[in-house]
């Protein structure tokens, strides 16, 4: 397996919905192919002995068909409680923002647009970057998805986070980055020839880092 | 008897007393013969297969070996690359699952199955075939345009396939478009003749039950595939229109809506899948009924079932948008709904597995194809849960995850599936056996690797790996060497998967040329098809042979029987 | 030289009723899709309601009647097969395609006013839908008149009279169609 970090507050939850799915389903899985390979050699034909003739009504054969039928209905109710609590708070319940910026997808790059030292987006002193988005670790951003053209996604693998930019809308997101460092983004739906291309890199510093990046950027980009 | 006579105007003794199909080699090319349109179908879809193979060949090279010189195909530009996953995606649903497996095998079987002679209307029958071969010709005719093939992928969401300047393909946009609506269009048509001819020209005798579940799959296909594509229907129309005449459907700069495709093209596309698992799953069943020797375990509940999920598949189908900038709250409402479909789906899946118990089971070539089917198709099925749980989705969508997923169902459906239906009816078809240790060498030379090419995608898919891109080495997390070893084995996996099939086609020629002949019922089979002779006559029985039926299509091992196999045909 | 096949009727009802019936399932999902699209953007568009004033409601309602009145043509051709006459219902027939055609006449010239007049299928997208929706039905009206005339010929010759019925399902779906259109291209204002 491929160890891939995580990285923001939310990802964990991720990681472990997949995990309780990956207990549930194995389970089911391993127990459907164990029967299914059992039966095909207990019952593998022999000289002289013929088949049994049921008609589906049997009940020493149906209960293994109704009681697992049952016992997979409860596993989905699980997994579908869980997951709709990872949804919500990933995509609809958003924390109070420590600073906001604005992602802007085309064909065929990202630009990020920071808030300066007033930490205030569409100020001034602004700061526009194409291809890096820098932020502060263990702050809430919120990120307000567009895109110029068709449609492109954001996405995190760090993070766990995904959002498609659809052209004519403003859509809101948020995360918050656990670690430090730097990482990769995704452009996560199709866009066109230059769809491979469309990588960028986020930069995730400590309050100094980012502070000193923010001061140093701050004045002097003009969009 | 239960033949409802009813007052018609045509002329009875214009049935077939007599009467010859075309001759000479109008006899393939404009037959009205449901066995001939069969094999049309069934040829171009082998034909398209080895296309599409043709393209997952050249793009998984270019994945494990980024720039190379692909052998046969040269070095693969981004934009080469997107059209050949576009059109790989596109040619193995709508030209190779659909036509071979709803087409070709609905056309052969059901009215051999049912007793009749022919489908209802013969000739319309051979006009949805010429549709679809017109539809095939445009596909194939948009890959070779100026600006080259359509590359925005086989669910082709505006704006990119909208506008001529964001894909930089319009022509081939647009003929790709029309070549999925006329494909449409003959699944349509062909649609109506097998459910018509199911429900009405069943042999005296046959209750609905009587009807073996191949002939009701690919007929429940069929409803579902009419049902739900009208909406997709109404929406190429309008991304035609916005290609080709500048109108602003899905242009939001102009009170258009992007997300609107996605719906229209959903509602469809998630019925779709079960257009195809259906027949599959009947042609499993029906071959593991007949070398188990046992009886289906829950006929009705499979067909109940079947229906159940048919109905249930037209509610899910947003978790393909979860991330797509819908409404956050409806996510809620799709994963409810899909994860609820995995119930009807368990059930008719563990209805099989009990259908081998306290069988008697032969593993022929067709019987292991059965079986793997379930093995492999389960794997596809249990991966789909983790896709259906928005929370995760967030993370899986448009990750190899997803692709690893619908190949284990997609391939189990369409290769495994066409195989073994190819396998069993092979001898009813041509009339002589296919040599069985030429067939083992196929299966196994083709399942194995099959599992060796689509795991590594799986894990790939866990660790970030997302669609749809040319070249991993602009992504330091998707570049590390771990990752390249895991490309490069799903591609020598394919490498030799794509070989062994050279073992099929050498068995298919060899057989057709000096196999044994097959006789009537080589697999002491019950159901109608196998009483007549191999291959069966235009009209397929003499018109004073046609069958009577007298029991359902399972009876295998019956207590008042010394033979373990009852044939429908015979009297009590 | 039909099939045996077709002589059968194990569900009581005959087999061409039965795939008409098939097909219409089949064109009540496409154009469901269609206007269904049309109502929810409409509805998130009430600033369309300004191009819907230029359609000319009139005209509609015009055509509403010449098309109610060919079903009603219809419904006389299939009295007229029912009973054997088929002349009788060819003529009918014939006649329905005539009020067929007076609409795609009176269709053209209101097309052609609303397309002099800037109202071009570009316009804006209510116009799209307009002439996306109005255009489809149409080519259902030229397709069934089409094969109409077809069933016409073979009724003169007392041939093959199940398909007057058969046909006129078919326009009446048509019919049905062009009432949905009327109100939500017209009358919806």
């Amino acid at each position: 397996m491929i160890d891939i970090i995580q990285g923001s507050t939310y990802a964990a939850d991720i990681d472990n919905l997949i995990l309780l799915m990956g207990v549930l389903v194995g389970f089911w899985f391993f127990a459907a192919e164990i029967m299914f390979f059992w039966l095909i050699w207990k019952f593998r034909a022999k000289e002289g002995q013929k088949s049994q003739y049921l008609d589906g009504t049997e009940n020493h054969v149906k209960k293994w068909i109704t009681w697992p039928h049952g016992l997979v209905l409860v596993c989905d109710v699980f997994i579908v409680i869980f997951s709709i609590m990872v949804w919500t708070n990933v995509k609809q319940q958003l924390p109070v923002a420590d600073s906001t910026i604005r992602i802007t997808g085309q064909q065929w790059a990202w630009t990020f647009q920071h808030p300066g030292l007033d930490n205030e987006l569409d100020t001034a002193d602004d700061i526009f970057k194409v291809g890096e988005l820098h932020i502060e670790v263990d702050k809430n951003y919120h990120f307000k998805l567009e895109s110029r053209d068709v449609l492109h996604s954001f996405s995190v693998p760090i993070f766990r986070i995904k959002q498609d930019a659809v052209p004519g809308r403003s859509i809101t997101g948020w995360f918050n980055a656990t670690v430090t460092g730097e990482y990769d983004i995704q452009c996560a739906e199709i866009c066109g020839i230059g769809h491979g291309v469309m990588g960028a890199r986020i930069s995730i510093g400590d309050a100094n880092q980012h502070a000193a990046w923010v001061a140093a950027n701050s004045v002097s980009t003009t969009p | 008897m239960s033949d409802t006579a009813v007052a018609l105007q045509h002329d009875e003794h214009d049935a077939h007393a007599g009467h010859h199909g075309p001759q000479g080699i109008l006899k393939y090319l404009w037959s009205t013969d449901h066995k001939v349109i069969a094999m049309q179908y069934l040829f171009t879809g082998m034909f398209m297969a080895v296309i599409g193979g043709f393209m997952a060949y050249v793009f998984r090279m270019q994945l494990a070996f980024p720039g190379i010189s692909v052998p046969g195909f040269g070095q693969v530009s981004p934009g080469e690359y997107n059209a050949l996953v576009t059109n790989h995606g596109t040619i193995m649903i709508f030209w190779v699952a659909m036509p071979v497996l709803v087409a070709a095998f609905g056309n052969y079987l059901i009215p051999l199955m049912i007793g009749a002679d022919d489908m209802v209307f013969p000739r319309i029958n051979r006009l949805s075939y010429q549709i679809f071969l017109l539809s095939a010709l445009v596909l194939l005719g948009s890959l070779f345009v100026q600006g080259g093939g359509f590359g925005g992928a086989w669910t082709s969401y505006p704006p990119l396939s909208a506008v001529g300047a964001y894909n930089q393909t319009q022509l081939g946009s647009s003929l790709w478009l029309i070549a999925v609506a006329l494909e449409f269009v003959a699944f349509l048509l062909g649609g109506i003749n097998f459910i018509t001819t199911l429900m009405n020209s069943r042999a005296p005798g046959m209750k609905a039950y009587d009807i073996p579940l191949v002939a009701w799959m690919i007929v429940i296909a069929s409803i579902l595939f009419m049902l739900s594509v009208g909406p997709l229907i109404a929406g190429a129309v309008m991304l035609l229109f916005d290609q080709t005449l500048g109108t602003g459907f899905y242009d939001p700069a102009r009170g258009g809506d992007p997300i609107l495709w996605q719906h229209l093209f959903w509602f469809f596309g998630h019925p779709e899948v079960y257009v195809v698992l259906l027949p599959a799953i009947g042609i499993t069943i029906d071959i593991i009924a007949t070398f188990a020797r046992k009886k289906v375990f829950g006929y009705k509940m499979m067909l109940y079932t079947t229906v159940a999920t048919g109905v249930l598949s037209f509610f899910v189908w947003a978790h393909h948008q979860f991330v797509a900038g819908i409404d956050p709250r409806m996510a809620n409402v799709f994963t409810v709904t899909t994860l609820l479909i995995s119930v009807p789906i368990a059930e008719l899946l563990f209805v099989i597995i009990a259908t081998l118990y306290g069988g008697s089971i032969r593993l022929t070539t067709p019987m292991l194809w059965a079986l793997a089917f379930m093995a492999e198709f389960l794997i596809g099925g249990v991966t789909g849960i983790f896709l259906g749980a928005s929370g995760a989705d967030i993370y899986f969508h448009d990750t190899y995850f997803v692709l690893a997923h619908f190949h284990y169902t997609f391939f189990p459906i369409a290769i495994i599936g066409s195989f073994a239906a190819f396998t069993y009816w092979f001898p009813k078809m041509f009339g002589k056996m296919m040599d069985e240790r030429l067939g083992k060498i196929h299966f196994w030379g083709t399942v194995i690797p099959f599992n060796f090419i689509f795991i590594p995608l799986f894990v790939l898919g866990m660790g970030g790996q997302h669609r749809r891109i040319y070249n991993y080495q602009h992504f330091p997390e998707l570049a590390s060497a771990e990752m390249y070893n895991l490309r490069e084995i799903a591609t020598y996996a394919l490498l030799v998967m794509l070989t062994f099939q050279l073992v099929f086609f050498f068995n298919c020629i060899k057989s057709w040329m000096n196999g044994k002949a097959a006789g009537r019922n080589p697999w002491q089979s019950n159901t109608l098809e196998w009483t007549t002779e191999s291959p069966p006559p235009h009209g397929n029985w003499p018109v004073d042979e046609m069958p009577n039926v007298y029991r359902g299509p399972y009876e295998y091992a019956h207590p008042d029987r010394e033979e373990d196999y009852w044939p429908q045909n015979e009297p009590s | 030289m039909k099939p045996i096949a077709t002589t059968r009727s194990a569900t009581g009802v005959p087999t061409g009723r039965l795939a008409v019936w098939w097909l219409l399932a089949s064109e009540v999902v496409i154009f469901g899709g269609l206007l269904g699209s049309y109502l929810m953007m409409r509805l998130g568009h009430p600033e369309w309601a300004d191009a819907a004033m230029h359609t000319n409601t009139w005209i509609g309602a015009t055509n509403t009647f010449v098309l109610l009145t060919s079903s009603f043509t219809a419904v006389l051709a299939h009295q007229a097969a029912e009973k054997g006459d088929g002349k009788k219902a060819a003529g009918l027939l014939v006649l329905t395609i005539g009020g067929a055609l007076t609409f795609l006449a009176i269709k053209s010239f209101e097309w052609y006013t609303e397309i002099s007049h800037g109202y071009t299928i570009t316009a804006n997208n209510f116009w799209s839908f307009y002439y996306t929706a109005a255009g489809l039905h149409a080519l259902h009206v030229i397709a069934g008149a089409i094969i109409m005339g077809f069933v016409a010929w073979d009724a003169f010759r007392g041939r093959e009279l199940q398909r007057v019925e058969l046909i006129g399902i078919y326009w009446h779906f048509v019919d049905v169609v062009w009432i949905f259109l009327f109100p939500l291209l017209y009358i919806a204002k």
